[in-house]
C-alpha cells in the first residue's frame, strides 16, 4: 500500500509530491468514525467506534488510534490500518477530549462528569493519576515541552495548569464562560483558550514563570446574531503566523493573524463548526461541522475553503494520520 | 488599538491573574415559602421534599469548586417556612450575616420581604412570575432569576407563530393566577400575530384532583366542554392552578395539539434537556440528589451560580457590589441554554432562552429564529426597555 503512494507522485514528476494521509472523523451520534484520503479527499472507510465517539487522536508514529468513547466511559484504542479495536484504555467516566504527550505516552484525559484529569499510561493501560480540576473540564493541551499540561473547566471558568511530574496545579486562569478548548502555539510561547459562550479567545503568555493574560481575541460577523458567535476549536500554524478559530453555529472558521491576535478574515465552512486538524505539512486544515454533516477543506496558504465532503452522522473530532 | 485592547483585558484580570490568594467568606440563603396546595393533578408532579434546596446544594458545590482555587469560602443556609414565618426567617438570616438571599415565594410574600430586607440584602426571585414585580412594584433590592409569565407565553406564542398555527383557542382557569397567565396569552399574541379566536373558562368546581377511576369521567366531560370551537389550528391553555390542562389532550372535541398549561409547555428546564452540556449538568444533579430535575431546582442553582460568578469576576461578597457587577455589561453567565444568560439593567430580570417540552423530550427553545431584535433576542421575550414601567433601577 505504502508503496503504491510513493510510486504515484513519482509518475506525477510536476506536480507538489503530496502524500495521502488518512483523516479520521468521529461522528458523535453515528457511533463510527469516517476516513478520508487526504490527497482524493474520498472516504475510504467507515468502522464502527462505540457509544457517542467524541475527542480523537493519534500516536506519534501513527499506529495507534484513540478515540473518546463518552457513552461507554471508554477510550477505545484502533488499529490505523485495520479499524480493528486493540484494547481500551480506562478513561475515568464520559471521556470528551484528550491530548497526549508529545513523546505519545502518557494520555491525559478531561472526565467531564466528574471533575478530574485522568492520567493513562498508553503502554501499561493503567491509571496514573486523578486530579481534581473545576466543574465540568473539557479542553485539554500540553506545553510542548512537556513538563506541563493545560486543562479547562467550563463551568469553572478556568484554565488550570498542570505539572506533569507532580501533578499539581500550579496557576489557575479565569477566562470568559465556557472554555472548551485549549491550543498552545509550537513554541510553547503562548496558549489560546476558546470560551464558547463568553464568545471570545483568551490569549495567555506562557513564556515566563506566571502565566498571564496577554489578549483577548473577540469576533464580529456583519449579519450574524453575536451570540452565534461561539468559539471552539483553536489550531496555531507551526510557524505562530496564523490561529483558525473554529465559531460554531456560526458556520464560520476566523483566521487571525498570529502576531498581532487581530482577525483577518471569517471563512464559510458547514453547519456547527466544531474541531479542527491540519495534515502534516499543514497544506490542508480540516474542519468537522456537526449539523451539516460534513467536514470543510481548507486550504491554508491560500486561506480558502476549497471543498465539503460528507461525512458520518454529527462530526465531531477529527485527526489526521502522520507522515 | 490591540495595546488598549491588551491593557484593558490585563486590567479586567488583574485580581486573578497573579494567582488565586484572596480570603473571602460569602454566605448566601435561601427561603422556601410553602403553602398549602391542593394535590397536583399528575403525581409525576408531587413535590420533593428538597425542591429547590437540591438545586441550591449543586449551585453551592459548583461555586465552592471555583472558590477553592480563589480562597473563596461560600456556605448556604435553606428555610422551609408557611408564608407567615417568612419574614422570620429573612431576620433569621441577616441576624447570621447572610445578606444575599434567592426567595422562592408568591409575589405578595416577595415584595414583603423586599421592603423588610432593605437595602444591605440582596433578594433573588427564584419563583415568583408576575408582571408586577418586574413593572410598576419592582425594588431595587430585588432580582428576578424566574421569567416572568411573559417570557414563557412569548416563547411558546414565538413557536406558534413559527409553526405557522396563529388561531387559537384560549382555555384558562378560574384562579387569580389562571386569568393573570390568560392576559398574559393575549398581550402575547397581539405581539407576534396570532389571534385567539374564542376563549373559554374552565371553572373549578374544587374536591380532589386525582381519584381511582377519575378518568371516565374525563373522558366524557372534556370533549364536551371542547367542543363546537370557532375553527382553531391549537389549544391554549391558561391553568397555572393545575386544574384540567393535563386532560386536555387526546380528549379535546377537535383534534388539535395543546399547548401552554399542558402538552408542550413553555419552561425554564426540563429533565430530558441534553444540548450545549445539559446532559452533565443533569447528571451531576441527579447523582447529588437521585431524582431528576426540577424547573425551581434549575432556578435556585442558576440565582447562586450568578453571585458565584460575580464572586469570582469582582472578588467581592458585599450585595450593592455583586448587584452592580449582575446588571453591569460585563455580566455573562453559561447555564446550559446555548447562550449567555445576562440581566435587564431596567427592572433586574434575568434574560434567557425558554425551552418547550412535552413530558418526554425539549421539541424546541425561544426565541425562535426570525424573531429579531436591536439590542438582544432575549429581549423579544417579556417585557422590553421602552415598555417597562418599572422606576427602581
Amino acid at each position: 500500500m505504502k508503496t503504491a503512494w510513493l510510486i504515484l507522485p513519482a509518475l506525477l514528476a510536476s506536480a507538489t509530491p503530496s502524500f495521502a494521509n488518512k483523516v479520521f472523523v468521529t461522528n458523535e451520534r453515528g457511533n463510527t468514525v469516517t476516513v478520508l484520503d487526504s490527497d482524493s479527499w474520498e472516504v475510504i472507510g467507515e468502522f464502527p467506534a462505540g457509544n457517542r465517539p467524541r475527542g480523537i487522536t493519534i500516536s506519534p508514529d501513527g499506529k495507534e488510534l484513540y478515540v473518546c468513547a463518552s457513552d461507554d466511559d471508554t477510550v477505545r484504542v484502533f488499529d490505523p490500518e485495520t479499524y480493528e479495536e486493540l484494547h481500551t484504555l480506562p478513561s475515568g467516566p464520559d471521556p470528551e477530549l484528550f491530548v497526549l504527550h508529545p513523546s505519545g505516552n502518557p494520555l491525559y484525559i478531561a472526565n467531564e462528569d466528574d471533575n478530574l484529569v485522568t492520567v493513562v499510561d498508553t503502554k501499561t493501560r493503567q491509571v496514573l493519576a486523578e486530579v481534581p480540576v473545576g466543574v465540568e473540564p473539557e479542553g485539554m493541551a500540553i506545553h510542548p515541552t512537556g513538563k506541563y499540561f493545560i486543562n479547562t473547566s467550563e463551568t469553572t471558568n478556568m484554565a488550570h495548569f498542570i505539572d506533569s511530574a507532580s501533578y499539581d496545579i500550579t496557576d489557575n486562569i479565569l477566562v470568559d464562560q465556557r472554555p472548551r478548548y485549549a491550543e498552545f502555539s509550537t513554541d510553547g510561547n503562548k496558549l489560546y483558550v476558546s470560551a464558547e459562550i463568553g464568545g471570545t479567545v483568551t490569549v495567555i503568555d506562557t513564556s515566563s514563570e506566571a502565566p498571564a493574560i496577554i489578549d483577548k481575541i473577540s469576533f464580529e460577523v456583519p449579519g450574524v446574531q453575536p451570540e452565534w458567535l461561539q468559539p471552539v476549536g483553536v489550531k496555531a500554524t507551526a510557524d505562530g503566523s496564523r490561529v483558525f478559530v473554529a465559531l460554531g453555529p456560526a458556520n464560520r472558521v476566523a483566521v487571525i493573524d498570529g502576531a498581532t491576535d487581530e482577525v483577518l478574515e471569517y471563512l464559510l465552512v458547514g453547519q456547527r463548526v466544531w474541531q479542527m486538524a491540519f495534515t502534516p505539512g499543514e497544506e490542508f486544515l480540516i474542519t468537522t461541522n456537526g449539523n451539516s454533516n460534513d467536514v470543510s477543506i481548507i486550504d491554508v496558504k491560500d486561506e480558502k475553503v476549497i471543498r465539503s465532503v460528507q461525512v458520518g452522522e454529527q462530526p465531531w473530532g477529527v485527526v489526521v494520520a502522520p507522515d | 488599538m490591540r495595546i488598549l485592547r491588551t491593557l484593558f483585558a490585563a486590567l479586567c484580570m488583574l485580581p486573578f491573574a497573579v494567582s488565586g490568594a484572596m480570603s473571602l467568606e460569602v454566605k448566601s440563603g435561601v427561603i422556601r415559602v410553602d403553602r398549602t396546595r391542593p394535590l397536583p393533578v399528575s403525581r409525576l408532579d408531587l413535590p420533593p421534599e428538597d425542591l429547590g434546596f437540591a438545586g441550591a446544594q449543586l449551585g453551592l458545590e459548583d461555586n465552592q469548586t471555583t472558590g477553592r482555587f480563589l480562597g473563596v469560602d461560600f456556605t448556604l443556609e435553606t428555610r422551609a417556612v408557611p408564608p407567615e414565618e417568612a419574614a422570620a426567617a429573612l431576620e433569621d438570616l441577616k441576624a447570621q450575616g447572610v445578606n444575599l438571599v434567592v426567595v422562592m415565594a408568591d409575589a405578595e410574600t416577595l415584595l414583603d420581604l423586599a421592603g423588610r430586607a432593605g437595602p444591605e440584602v440582596l433578594l433573588l426571585n427564584a419563583r415568583a412570575p408576575d408582571a408586577v414585580l418586574r413593572n410598576e412594584a419592582c425594588r431595587a433590592n430585588l432580582l428576578h432569576v424566574a421569567p416572568s409569565r411573559a417570557m414563557r407565553t412569548d416563547a411558546l406564542m414565538q413557536y406558534l407563530v413559527w409553526k405557522k398555527w396563529p388561531r387559537l383557542f384560549l382555555i384558562h382557569g378560574s384562579h387569580p393566577e389562571d386569568r393573570l397567565l390568560a392576559e398574559s396569552y393575549r398581550a402575547s399574541a397581539r405581539k407576534f400575530g396570532a389571534k385567539i379566536v374564542e376563549e373559554r373558562e374552565f371553572v373549578d368546581t374544587g374536591g380532589a384532583r386525582r381519584t381511582d377511576t377519575g378518568h371516565v369521567q374525563v373522558q366524557r366531560q372534556m370533549p364536551v366542554f371542547t367542543q363546537r370551537a370557532e375553527e382553531h389550528d391549537v389549544i391554549v391553555a391558561a391553568d397555572e392552578s393545575d386544574v384540567f390542562a393535563a386532560h386536555l389532550p387526546y380528549h379535546a372535541w377537535d383534534a388539535r395539539p395543546v399547548v401552554g398549561s399542558g402538552g408542550l409547555l413553555p419552561v425554564t428546564w426540563h429533565a430530558a434537556h441534553e444540548a450545549w452540556g445539559a446532559t452533565q449538568f443533569q447528571r451531576r444533579f441527579e447523582r447529588l440528589t437521585g431524582r431528576s430535575m426540577r424547573e425551581e431546582d434549575y432556578q435556585v442553582w442558576l440565582a447562586l451560580r450568578i453571585i458565584g460568578e460575580a464572586v469570582t469576576r469582582t472578588g467581592k461578597g458585599d450585595p450593592a457590589s455583586l448587584r452592580a457587577y449582575a446588571l453591569s455589561d460585563q455580566f455573562e453567565l453559561a447555564a446550559f441554554k446555548g447562550q449567555k444568560v445576562t440581566f435587564r439593567p431596567w427592572n433586574g430580570q434575568l434574560r434567557q432562552p425558554i425551552l418547550l417540552g412535552n413530558r418526554h423530550v425539549t421539541v424546541s427553545v425561544s426565541p425562535q429564529d426570525g424573531f429579531l431584535h436591536q439590542n438582544s433576542q432575549l429581549d423579544t421575550l417579556g417585557t422590553d426597555r421602552p415598555e417597562t414601567t418599572c422606576g427602581a433601577f
